[in-house]
């Protein structure tokens, strides 16, 4: 056999591997629409800990961090404090969430905006901006996947085919798997990132210098600027590494769509808050990444793509067989997560958006039937961009948090503060996704060293406010202290 | 809606403040621990610190639903 054709024969065999478990998984349950989402609300501790990590720890983690720390250095930082001060976040309000969505049996985020803020409006609008901020998302996972089998094959595959492969694998896996399928996938998956990381993180620096002490003495010596911000950018300084830690923890800490549905599909409240202060430890793997980054400047400089750095040091320095194993790790690590993703969107737009406006008499099971049909649709349309787009996975993740993140008012304010409107909600996420869309597509972005996606937030956080106290305020059903007091 | 104790958005603020604030005190090469740059270092520190302080929040959090002091006043999330 060909080096080229072992490493892509382990790709797919743990490809296979994992959607047997997911496949096993799910087939023992009957997966009707509150199963195939939430999981019918029963998972512990261990399940919701692979769950969140199943979707947290992307093809990003994978190749977009060592991807970020080898072009641009230093503002890669931001990858190892994001995360765990996302898990902050989450502490608070993801078992405040929870408690809403067991009352009111939520399934969506747009499910949580609907009875907080009792419009079908509001719900359908967050559905589709939700939907239209997973794509770049979802995007992000089949580059990647594109990536792992185009190196893997040497180039005997190339990306858009690479792509078409994997579209088809996504979509047949989200199909027939729900989400108690995924999160079991989440064993498999996790155990090869754990491996691919602590290994390859550990070997290439040894294989090279002799270690990651000596490997960072050589950057020392060789790029010093390289190891801290700006790095090798121009603009991005600490200004824009405050404002884009807070951007993307605030968006980590559960404003993405498919954050909620993990939520939704925990037991209890505690078993949310007990994840919450053990999953940091778990990004204890993101250094690994970088410091192969970091190894990859000095031992193959002048890539053109960073994100392809990763893949090409471990096929530098390893057996084909190891090449195929990590392509598989990094495989199910796109897959378990685009899963989640194109689930979520799917179920977003069929409730949230096509039911309310559409067909309001729509029954559960054909909202069901519909979200399937649709994760075919989303899962093109992500394809189509993959293929028509040079964006890096960093700069693909950044553009997906800048806008989930404009959801953190209505979420937050709508848990802790009675006087939040509809009105002052709906008026605020406008304004801020206007603002994203504006500075980005201008290339405005950062604007003032300043991340984009952060003045968009702020500008969202004031006019969410100020529009709240313009209008009138209806009482909803979240707060206990609505209903009579007991004597 | 409970609002958290004073206390544990204190301790949740500890790490905002290691790990976002305060970059340009510690976005530095040297001193070099463990053969790592100091940035390095101190954001893998601060990973390891955050769950014993969300776990003091925790206690916080849990002990103060234990110990509800009375009915909550009608306007006290406000």
């Amino acid at each position: 056999m060909t080096p080229s054709g072992l490493a892509l024969t382990l790709i797919f065999t743990i490809i296979a591997a994992g959607s047997f478990i997911g496949f096993f998984a799910g087939s023992r349950y009957k997966m009707d629409l509150e199963q195939w989402t939430v999981a019918a609300r029963g998972f512990g501790l261990l399940l919701v800990w692979l769950l969140m990590a199943g979707e947290i720890y992307t093809t990003f983690t994978f190749l977009g961090a060592s991807g970020w720390a080898y072009s641009r250095g230093g503002p890669a930082l931001y990858i190892l404090a994001y995360l765990p001060l996302g898990y902050v976040i989450w502490f608070f309000i993801a078992p405040e969430i929870w408690e809403v969505g067991r009352k009111h049996g939520l399934q969506t985020q747009a499910d949580f905006f609907r009875v907080r803020y009792s419009s079908e409006f509001l719900a359908a609008f967050v559905a589709l901006v939700g939907v239209v901020f997973l794509i770049p998302y979802l995007q992000l996972q089949l580059t990647g996947l594109g990536i792992i089998v185009e190196i893997s094959s040497s180039g005997g595959i190339g990306r858009t085919p690479a792509m078409l492969i994997s579209f088809v694998l996504v979509a047949a896996f989200v199909l027939t798997s729900g989400m108690r399928g995924i999160a079991w996938v989440s064993v498999l998956k996790d155990g090869l990132l754990l491996f691919a990381a602590v290994f390859v993180g550990f070997a290439i620096p040894h294989i090279f210098f002799g270690g990651i002490g000596p490997m960072f003495l050589a950057l020392v010596r060789a790029k010093p600027a390289h190891l801290v911000m700006p790095g090798a950018t121009t603009n991005l300084g600490h200004k824009w590494y405050v404002s884009t830690v807070l951007l993307t923890a605030f968006g980590a800490g559960g404003m993405w769509p498919h954050n909620f549905a993990a939520t939704f599909s925990a037991k209890s409240s505690d078993t949310l808050r007990r994840n919450a202060i053990a999953l940091p430890l778990y990004s204890i793997t993101m250094p690994l990444m970088l410091f192969i980054g970091f190894a990859a400047v000095l031992i193959l400089p002048g890539l053109t793509n960073g994100d392809l750095s990763m893949l090409m040091i471990v096929r530098k320095a390893f057996p084909p067989w190891f090449l195929g194993v990590i392509g598989g790790a990094g495989a199910l690590t796109a897959m378990v997560p685009a899963s989640i993703q194109i689930l979520t969107a799917a179920t977003l737009f069929a409730k949230n958006l096509y039911r309310p406006v559409f067909s309001p008499r729509m029954t559960d099971e054909q909202v069901g039937k519909l979200a399937k049909a649709m994760v075919i649709v989303i899962t093109s349309l992500a394809l189509f961009c993959a293929i028509h787009s040079f964006a890096t996975l960093v700069s693909l993740l950044l553009l997906g948090y800048a806008g989930v993140t404009q959801f953190f008012p209505g979420v937050v304010l709508g848990l802790y503060w009675k006087r939040a409107t509809m009105f002052g909600v709906f008026t605020g996420l406008v304004t801020g996704i206007a603002l994203v869309a504006f500075l980005i597509l201008s290339h405005h972005d950062p604007l003032m060293g300043i991340n984009a996606g952060f003045i968009a937030l702020c500008a969202n956080l004031a006019v969410t406010i100020a529009t709240s106290f313009l209008t009138p305020c209806h009482p909803n059903s979240f707060d206990p202290s609505d209903s009579p007091l007991p004597s | 809606m409970k609002r958290p104790s004073l206390g544990s958005l204190l301790l949740a603020l500890i790490p905002f403040i290691a790990m976002c604030f305060s970059v340009s005190l510690w976005d530095r090469i040297y001193p070099m621990v463990l053969g790592i740059p100091f940035n390095f270092f101190w954001l893998i520190l601060w990973t390891l610190l955050i769950p014993p302080c969300l776990w003091g929040a925790y206690r916080l959090e849990r002990r103060s639903a234990s110990h509800p002091r009375g009915p909550r006043r009608e306007g006290a999330t406000r």
